[in-house]
């Protein structure tokens, strides 16, 4: 066990006073370790908040570089960034809010070949991918490996939010079984998102994983929250766990992990997030 | 019956803008065909021949219709039937 110096007292001290966090919950999360896969709409905002909350250890996967249409979402990347890495251009946003966060980095796309090695140390993964073929993948490894999920998906002015514990609950494919073909689902590239939205979910995700790390509330554990931002709107629906699920069901354990095709009409982009 | 259909915004060009609509039957299918027939560009975005694609999910109040009776599910006066598309966004 540590001790919070006095400057970390004083930097979490709305933390500490709060009875279900306090100094064990803070120094909790100074030890925890968060993976963000994609550092788009929902990881940027994700980001900043989990580093200013003291998230000891924060992994970072992304491929792509900052450009000038990702800005009007991706607010852990500034003007002075573009065409660096993402994964730079965050980890350098992340020390500047709060130095005390170890930040780990891959500038590269998840595959069914590296994604065990990469999500294997952390504490709780982030989903802020863009794409299903990334999403299947993460999903299945993260029931192979037992690590709490929390997803997050956005379009146009809607989103929506769950956290998938391995055992414990549903996972993304009792959720979403197939994958729609090529073309069916636009991207946000072709339909557009309100930047504001991937703000509102990334947070939401960004509050669930803190709760997963404090221990503390009612995860979003088989339940979907869906946000309607032109309505002004959230719902809650109930998801089960399905026993026939090809990835958590009963009989359909994944042993091996297995890349998944998909390609959307103008982005090929396989993770990260655009 | 009289039940109300929460439409998803992607499927609302299709629907005059309406974020929620009143339909009319005594199941899901028959819900779902009473809109179909009204408003014809929504079936090919349900419906793939026969059957419901796979990425959309139907919500009968909160509970996924896949663990009720399917589309075969009967519905009440009142009761509210949710579209929901898989969107894969971030």
């Amino acid at each position: 066990m540590f001790w919070l110096t006095e400057e970390q007292i004083r930097r979490y001290s709305r933390h500490i006073i709060l009875p279900e966090v306090g100094g064990k919950g803070q120094r909790r999360l100074m030890v925890s370790k968060v993976l963000l896969v994609g550092l788009g709409g929902l990881g940027s905002p994700a980001a900043l908040y989990l580093a200013a909350a003291g998230v000891g250890t924060l992994g970072l996967v992304d491929f792509d570089t900052v450009e000038l249409s990702n800005l009007q979402r991706q607010v852990i990347h500034t003007t002075q960034d573009l065409g660096k890495p993402k994964v730079v251009s965050a980890r350098e946003t992340i020390n500047a809010i709060n130095p005390d966060v170890r930040v780990e980095q891959w500038p590269e796309r998840i595959s069914a070949a590296n994604i065990r090695e990469i999500i294997q140390d952390f504490d709780v993964v982030l989903d802020g991918t863009d794409n299903f073929a990334t999403r299947f993948l993460l999903n299945d490894a993260c029931v192979l490996m037992g690590k709490p999920l929390v997803y997050g998906a956005v379009f146009r002015f809607e989103g929506q939010v769950s956290v998938f514990l391995p055992k414990e609950g549903p996972c993304y494919r009792c959720f979403v079984p197939q994958m729609p073909p090529p073309g069916s689902v636009p991207s946000c590239q072709e339909a557009g998102v309100l930047g504001i939205l991937p703000g509102i979910i990334g947070l939401i995700q960004a509050t669930e994983t803190l709760k997963l790390l404090l221990g503390i509330g009612k995860p979003l554990v088989g339940r979907l929250l869906l946000f309607d931002a032109l309505e002004m709107e959230f719902q809650e629906l109930r998801l089960r766990r399905d026993p026939l699920c090809p990835a958590c069901g009963e009989e359909s354990r994944i042993e091996e992990l297995a890349d998944y095709e998909f390609s959307c009409e103008v982005s090929a982009h396989r993770s990260g997030a655009s | 019956m009289s039940v109300l259909v929460r439409i998803p915004t992607p499927l609302r060009r299709f629907v005059d803008g309406n974020s929620v609509l009143e339909a009319q039957g005594q199941t899901v299918s028959q819900v779902l065909g009473y809109l179909s027939q009204r408003y014809p560009g929504v079936v090919q975005r349900l419906y793939d021949g026969g059957s419901l694609r796979p990425f959309i999910n139907i919500y009968l109040n909160n509970e996924d219709i896949r663990f009720l009776q399917g589309e075969g599910t009967a519905v009440k006066d009142g009761d509210v039937i949710s579209i929901v598309p898989a969107i894969a966004g971030g």
